[in-house]
C-alpha cells in the first residue's frame, strides 16, 4: 500500500490536480497535432465542450466542423482516413455512439478504418442536462462491434497517455471521456498500454474491477473495507475491449468475490465483459455496480452518483453483501 | 485524358458497356441472388468512368494519384465487380464466385477483401460522406485526384445524404463529382409512390451544387458531363443521370420486380442474345 500513500502525497503537486478527462484530451490533441501532421480533427458543433477547439485554434487547416450531423461526421472521418490522415472525431458520447452507431458499424468497424472516436460527456455526470445527454449505453454499443477497441480512461494523466497510444495504434478505437473533474488515480510513473489493466492491489477477500471515474470510488472503497478488516483489491480496467483476461482471472482466483464498477448501464459494459469471461472460464461470484437498466435524470453530479448507487459506499455495500453469500 | 471523345472512343465504350452487362447477368444467374435492375441501370456510367474518365491503375490499387470511385449504392456490387475485373484488378473467373462462401465478392462490396473497392458499402446513405472525407484529404495533399460517388435515387431518402450534401458545398469540394442513378424505382415500387424525390436537380442546386441533368445511357452525354464537372470550381457537381432500371434487357427494363431478382437460365439466354453475345 506504499504506492497509495505516495500517490496521496503527490496529489499536492499541481500536475496531479483533479482534471476532467475531456480537458486532458484537449491538451493531448494539441500536443499530438504539433508532433504529427497527419492528425485531423472533426467535431459536430461541440468543439468548445469536447475541447477539440484548442486543436482547431492551433491548426485550423486540419480541423473540420461538420455541424450538427453525427452520421456525416463519422463518414467524413472515414473518408479522411482513406487518404492516410489520422482522424479524431469527437462529439458527446450519446450522439457519437447512438446517433451514428450504424455509420460506425458499416464504415468504420467493418472496414477497420484507422479512425479514433473520442467522445466526451459520457455517463450520468453530464448531470443537469439530464437523460437525453447522459450516455449510459455507449460502451455496450461500441463493445459489440468487431475490430473495435474500447478504452475508458480513469483520469487526466491516463487520458493523455491513451491519446498518444491510440495514435500509434492502427485501427478503430472508441475512447470514453467525461465532463466532470476527476481526481488523479494513476500512480507516479504509470504507463498505459492498450489491453493491459493496472492492478493497484490484489485483495484476498474481494477484488474490485473498475473503469473511468469509478476507479477513484473503488480506491476509496478499498480503504473503507480495510478498516472493517476486509482485504479488497482494485484493478483499473481502462481497456474494456480487448479485455485483460489474465488480470480478471488472476483477481478471481486470488479472492472470493469480484465486484465491477462503472458509470454505465450494468448491461453490456465492463460488468458484462467480466461476467462473460468468468462464467465461461472460472465461474466466480460477481456483483456489478452500475446504472441499473434505467435512464438518468437532471441534478448535480455528486447527488446523481448517490441516487444511482455509484459511490464508494455502494461498492463497500456490494462487497460486504457479496462476501456474505 | 482527352477532353474530346472521338466517335471511335464512343463506339468502344458502347461495346464495353454491353460486355459489362453480359458479365453482370452471367454472374447474377450463377449466384442465384443479387441486384439486377440497379446494376444494369448504372452500367453505362460506370463503364465511362472505369474505361475512359478515371485515372487508375489496376496493377497498383493503392496508387496515391488515382481517382476514387465510391459505390454508395452498394447493392450494385455486380456492376462494380465487373468493371474492376474487366479493368484487370483481379481474375475475371472470380466473378463466378459472387455471394459464395469464402469469396471476396460479397453480396455488397467489402474493401477488406477485394482490391479496387475503396470502401465497404451496402447500408445506404453513407457513401457521399466518405467521398467528402476523401475529397478533403486529397485537397490537403494538393493532389489533382478526383472523387466520384454513385448514389441510387431511392438512396437519397436517407437523411445522411443531405448532411453530406451540405458538407460538400460548405467545404467547396470541386474535386468531387457525384452521380445519381435516377432509374425511378425502388424495392417497394416507383420512387414517386414510395417517397417522392423530385425535383431532384433543384434540390441539389439549392444545396449549392453544380447540377448537370443527363440521359444516363447516352455515352456522349455522360462523358461530356464528367468533363464539365472537372471544369467547375468552388463547388461540387451532381450529375443527375436519368436511367432505366434493368437497361439493356427488354424483359427487365422499367420493372420494379427486377430490383433484387436474378435472371432465370431462359431469361439469361434471351438477354445475352439481345446484348449481342452469340454463345461466347
Amino acid at each position: 500500500m506504499g504506492s497509495r500513500e505516495e500517490q496521496q502525497e503527490s496529489t499536492q503537486n499541481t500536475e496531479r490536480k483533479p482534471m476532467a478527462t475531456r480537458d486532458a484530451y484537449g491538451e493531448a490533441l494539441l500536443e499530438l497535432g504539433k508532433k504529427r501532421k497527419e492528425v485531423v480533427v472533426l467535431d459536430a458543433d461541440l468543439s468548445g465542450s469536447t475541447k477539440t477547439a484548442k486543436f482547431a485554434k492551433a491548426f485550423p487547416e486540419r480541423f473540420y466542423n461538420i455541424g450538427i450531423s453525427e452520421q456525416d461526421l463519422i463518414g467524413t472521418a472515414g473518408g479522411l482516413s482513406l487518404t492516410g490522415k489520422l482522424p479524431f472525431a469527437s462529439t458527446f458520447a450519446v450522439f457519437e455512439t447512438g446517433r451514428a452507431w450504424e455509420q460506425i458499424r458499416q464504415t468504420i468497424s467493418y472496414s477497420s478504418l484507422n479512425v479514433k472516436l473520442v467522445a466526451t460527456h459520457s455517463g450520468i455526470t453530464v448531470a443537469e442536462d439530464g437523460a437525453s445527454h447522459q450516455a449510459i449505453e455507449d460502451v455496450a454499443l461500441m463493445r459489440v462491434l468487431p475490430n473495435m477497441t474500447v478504452i475508458v480512461p480513469a483520469d487526466g494523466i491516463e487520458t493523455k497517455q491513451v491519446i498518444e497510444a491510440i495514435a500509434d495504434f492502427n485501427g478503430p478505437v472508441y475512447v470514453r471521456l467525461g465532463r466532470a473533474k476527476v481526481p488523479v488515480v494513476s500512480p507516479e510513473g504509470y504507463k498505459f498500454e492498450i489491453g493491459k489493466a493496472h492492478k493497484f492491489y490484489t485483495g484476498k477477500d474481494a477484488n474490485i474491477i473498475a473503469a473511468g471515474i469509478m476507479v477513484s470510488a473503488a480506491l476509496s472503497a478499498m480503504e473503507m473495507l480495510k478498516k472493517d478488516g476486509i482485504d479488497a483489491g482494485v484493478i483499473n480496467m481502462s481497456t474494456i475491449k480487448p479485455l485483460d483476461n489474465d488480470a480478471v482471472l488472476e483477481a478471481a482466483k486470488a479472492s472470493r468475490l469480484i465486484v465491477t464498477a462503472e458509470e454505465h448501464s450494468v448491461i453490456g459494459g465492463l460488468g458484462s465483459a467480466v461476467a462473460e469471461l468468468l462464467s465461461e472460464n472460472y465461474p466466480a461470484p460477481v456483483k456489478r455496480i452500475g446504472v441499473k437498466d434505467t435512464f438518468g435524470c437532471s441534478g448535480p453530479s455528486d447527488e446523481l452518483m448517490k441516487l444511482y448507487g455509484l459511490t464508494a459506499e455502494d461498492i463497500v455495500k456490494a462487497v460486504k453483501e457479496g462476501l456474505k453469500r | 485524358m482527352s477532353q474530346v471523345s472521338t466517335s471511335k472512343d464512343i463506339a468502344f465504350l458502347k461495346g464495353q458497356a454491353a460486355v459489362v452487362r453480359i458479365e453482370i447477368l452471367k454472374m447474377l444467374a450463377q449466384a442465384g441472388s443479387g441486384h439486377t435492375g440497379g446494376s444494369l441501370s448504372a452500367a453505362d456510367i460506370a463503364t465511362a468512368l472505369y474505361f475512359s474518365k478515371m485515372r487508375h491503375n489496376p496493377k497498383d490499387p493503392a496508387w496515391k494519384e488515382r481517382d476514387r470511385f465510391i459505390l454508395s449504392k452498394g447493392h450494385a456490387a455486380p456492376l462494380l465487380y465487373t468493371v474492376l475485373a474487366l479493368s484487370g484488378y483481379f481474375d475475371r473467373a472470380l466473378l463466378k464466385t459472387l455471394r459464395k462462401i469464402g469469396s471476396p465478392l460479397q453480396g455488397h462490396p467489402c474493401s477488406k477483401l477485394l482490391p479496387g473497392v475503396e470502401i465497404s458499402t451496402g447500408s445506404l446513405g453513407q457513401g457521399l460522406s466518405i467521398a467528402n472525407g476523401i475529397a478533403l484529404g486529397l485537397k490537403m495533399d494538393n493532389t489533382n485526384s478526383r472523387v466520384y460517388c454513385m448514389l441510387g435515387d431511392g438512396e437519397t431518402q436517407e437523411g445522411q445524404v443531405w448532411e453530406a450534401a451540405m458538407t460538400a458545398a460548405h467545404y467547396r469540394l470541386d474535386n468531387l463529382c457525384a452521380i445519381i442513378d435516377n432509374n425511378g424505382l425502388q424495392i417497394d415500387g416507383p420512387c414517386c409512390d414510395v417517397m417522392g424525390l423530385e425535383p431532384i436537380p433543384e434540390k441539389w442546386k439549392s444545396f449549392g451544387w453544380h447540377v448537370i441533368d443527363i440521359n444516363g445511357h447516352e455515352m456522349e452525354a455522360i462523358l461530356k458531363a464528367l468533363n464539365e464537372a472537372e471544369q467547375i470550381k468552388g463547388k461540387p457537381t451532381m450529375i443527375v443521370a436519368r436511367t432505366v432500371k434493368g437497361k439493356g434487357v427488354s424483359a427487365f427494363e422499367g420493372k420494379v420486380q427486377y430490383h433484387g431478382v436474378v435472371p432465370t437460365q431462359e431469361e439469361l439466354k434471351k438477354a445475352l442474345e439481345e446484348l449481342g453475345e452469340n454463345g461466347k
